[in-house]
C-alpha cells in the first residue's frame, strides 16, 4: 500500500485518491489558439524523476492537493494544497 | 511455405541453419551445438537506419526493412537485452476485435501476418487461435458489444455477439448463473483471437532479422539524439556515438524520454500495468476470458499455467514493481469469473510500462524533426500489433512516405483534433 499524506487528513491509503495528473497551467480560453488549447489538453511532460502533479482526494476531504513525487520510485517530498479547483482540474 | 504476400528472402549460405524435423534428429543424435540464433557485432560508427528498442515493434520493423525493401545497414539498439521490456511481460493475447474501422483494419492485418509468422520466420511462435471471449456484465457494455460486432464484420472480421448458454457451452468453468455479483449477460465470440509465446516472436524476428544482415546490439544504452537544423544527425549512446539520418522510436515506457532527446513532444503518460501466472494445471480453459467490468483478462497457457492482466495502475509511475493491492483485487475477480479456482496458488507477479495515449490509439510516423519517426504511444495494446507496425513503419522509412494503413495515427492528430477513439475497444480487453 502507497501512503500519500494528505495537506488535510494526513497519511491515507493513496487508493482513496484520484490522480488528476500533471500540475498544468490552463491557457485563457478566450486567447488560446485552438493549437494553444489542444497541446494543453494533450501533450504531457512525462518526466521520469521529480515531478509535480494534482492529487484530488475523492474518498477523503474531496480537496485537491499538491505533490511532488519521484516516479521512479513514487517517493514523495512535499504535499501543499493545491489552488483554485479550475487550476487544480487542468 | 505460407509467404503472406511477401517476397521470401534469401537467407545467408550456411547461417543461420534452417530448422527442420530431420536436423532435429541428426542434432539428437550427434550432439553437435546448435548454431547461435543470431550474431554479436562490433558497433559500427554509422548507419542508414537506427532503430532505438529492441521488443517486437523494433526487430519487426529492422526485418521488414530488410526483406521487404533491402534495407540491411539497420542498427537496433536496446538497453537491456531484446524482450526485456513490453514485449516479454505482455500476456501474448492476440485479437482484432476493435471498435473503430481504422483500428479493426490495422489489427486485422496483424493477425493476418501473425498467422503465417512461423513460417515466415522459419521459426516456431505457437500461435493458438482459440478464441478470444469478451463478457458483457450490463447493458451499457453489451450495446459496445454490439456495436463492435457490426465495425468488426462490415471490415469482414469474424465477431459476435453470442449468449449465456453459448457462453456455457464455450466455457464450462465460468460462472454464468444470474446469482453472480455481476452476473454475464452476453460476450463478443472473436473465433480469430488467441495467443501466441511472445518471446518466440521477438526472437524469430531477431534471428530473422540478423540472417539478412541487421545489427542487433543489446546492452547499448541511447544517451542523445544529434538535431541539427531540423534533422537527425546522429545518435549517443553508451558504445559511443553513431552518425544516422534516420531514427526510429520504437520504445514503450521510454518513449516520451527518447522523443525528449529529439526535442519532440509527445501525449503520453506512462503507466504500470500488472499480470500475474499461476502454478500449473490440467488444460480446461480453451478460449481467451476477457471481462472489462471486473478489470481481468485470463488465458491459459500450453504449459497449463493462468495467466492474468488487468488495467494500468490508477496512476503515472515509471517503478516496475508489483503490488498487493493488485493481486487481492485481481484474485477476487478472477474468482468472480471462476469460483472453481479458490484453491489454484498463484507462482508470480510482474509490472510492465504501457503508453497511455489521450484517445487509445498509438502514435506512429513522421514528427516534426526531419529523420526522426516515432511508433509508440503503444499503451496495452502494443504486443499484437508489432508485424503490422513492423510492416508499416519498414515501409514508411523505405518509401518517405506514411502508408495508408497508419495514417490516421499519426503525431499531428493531436495539434489537429482528430483523435481515434479506442477507449471501448482497448482499454482493458485484450
Amino acid at each position: 500500500m502507497i501512503l500519500l499524506p494528505c495537506a488535510w487528513c494526513g497519511p491515507r491509503d493513496a487508493g482513496e485518491f484520484h490522480h488528476v495528473g500533471e500540475a498544468t497551467t490552463r491557457p485563457d480560453p478566450r486567447t488560446a489558439s485552438p493549437q494553444e488549447w489542444r497541446a494543453y489538453l494533450y501533450m504531457r511532460e512525462n518526466t521520469c524523476g521529480w515531478t509535480t502533479e494534482t492529487w484530488y482526494h475523492r474518498m477523503g476531504c474531496r480537496r485537491f492537493i499538491r505533490v511532488e513525487r519521484h516516479t521512479e520510485t513514487n517517493e514523495i517530498r512535499s504535499v501543499t494544497a493545491a489552488g483554485a479547483p479550475a487550476e487544480a482540474t487542468r | 511455405m505460407a509467404t503472406n504476400g511477401h517476397r521470401q528472402p534469401a537467407r545467408r549460405a550456411g547461417y543461420p541453419a534452417k530448422y527442420s524435423a530431420l536436423g532435429l534428429f541428426r542434432r539428437g543424435l550427434t550432439h553437435t551445438e546448435w548454431p547461435p540464433a543470431w550474431r554479436a557485432h562490433p558497433i559500427k560508427r554509422s548507419y542508414d537506419v537506427v532503430i532505438v528498442g529492441g521488443g517486437v515493434h523494433g526487430l519487426a520493423a529492422a526485418y521488414y526493412l530488410a526483406a521487404n525493401h533491402g534495407i540491411t545497414d539497420v542498427a537496433v539498439l536496446d538497453k537491456g537485452y531484446m524482450g526485456s521490456g513490453g514485449s516479454g511481460r505482455n500476456t501474448a493475447i492476440l485479437r482484432s476485435n476493435y471498435l473503430t474501422p481504422e483500428g479493426v483494419k490495422f489489427y486485422d492485418r496483424s493477425i493476418e501476418l501473425y498467422r503465417t509468422l512461423a513460417a515466415d520466420l522459419d521459426y516456431n511462435v505457437m500461435f493458438s487461435r482459440r478464441g478470444h471471449l469478451t463478457l458483457a456484465h450490463n447493458d451499457s457494455s453489451l450495446r459496445t458489444m454490439r456495436w463492435r460486432a457490426e465495425v468488426n464484420k462490415a471490415e469482414g472480421v469474424d465477431s459476435e455477439v453470442i449468449g449465456p448458454a453459448e457462453i456455457k457451452r464455450l466455457a464450462p468453468f465460468l460462472d454464468v448463473s444470474q446469482e453472480a455479483r455481476y452476473p454475464v449477460l452476453g460476450a463478443l465470440w472473436h473465433p480469430p483471437g488467441g495467443i501466441i509465446r511472445h518471446d518466440a516472436v521477438v526472437w524469430g524476428y531477431a534471428r530473422g532479422a540478423d540472417a539478412l544482415g541487421v545489427h542487433i546490439h543489446q546492452n547499448t544504452e541511447v544517451t542523445g539524439i544529434d538535431v541539427t537544423d531540423g534533422r537527425v544527425r546522429g545518435v549517443r549512446t553508451t558504445r559511443g556515438d553513431i552518425a544516422t539520418p534516420l531514427v526510429l522510436n520504437a520504445t514503450a515506457g521510454w518513449a516520451t524520454l527518447i522523443a525528449d532527446m529529439a526535442g519532440v513532444a509527445l501525449p503520453i503518460t506512462t503507466s504500470p500495468l500488472q499480470a500475474a501466472v499461476t502454478e500449473p494445471v490440467k488444460p480446461f480453459l480453451s478460449t481467451v476470458i476477457v471481462s472489462g467490468t471486473l478489470h481481468v483478462y485470463v488465458s491459459q497457457t500450453d504449459r497449463g499455467e493462468l495467466v492474468f492482466g488487468a488495467s494500468v495502475d490508477p496512476f503515472t509511475s515509471y517503478a516496475m514493481r508489483g503490488s498487493l493491492e493488485f493481486i487481492e483485487g485481481l484474485a477476487g475477480h478472477v474468482l468472480e469469473l471462476m469460483p472453481a479456482l479458490t484453491k489454484v496458488r498463484l507462482l508470480r507477479q510482474w509490472a510492465g510500462l504501457c503508453d497511455m495515449t489521450p484517445d487509445f490509439s498509438p502514435v506512429m510516423g513522421p514528427t516534426p524533426v526531419e529523420g526522426f519517426l516515432v511508433d509508440v504511444g503503444w499503451g496495452t495494446y502494443g504486443f499484437k500489433a508489432g508485424p503490422v507496425s513492423g510492416e508499416a513503419m519498414a515501409q514508411c522509412i523505405a518509401s518517405g512516405r506514411t502508408p495508408e494503413i497508419i495514417a490516421p495515427f499519426g503525431l499531428d492528430r493531436f495539434a489537429e483534433g482528430v483523435l481515434v477513439g479506442e477507449k471501448g475497444a482497448a482499454a482493458v480487453g485484450h
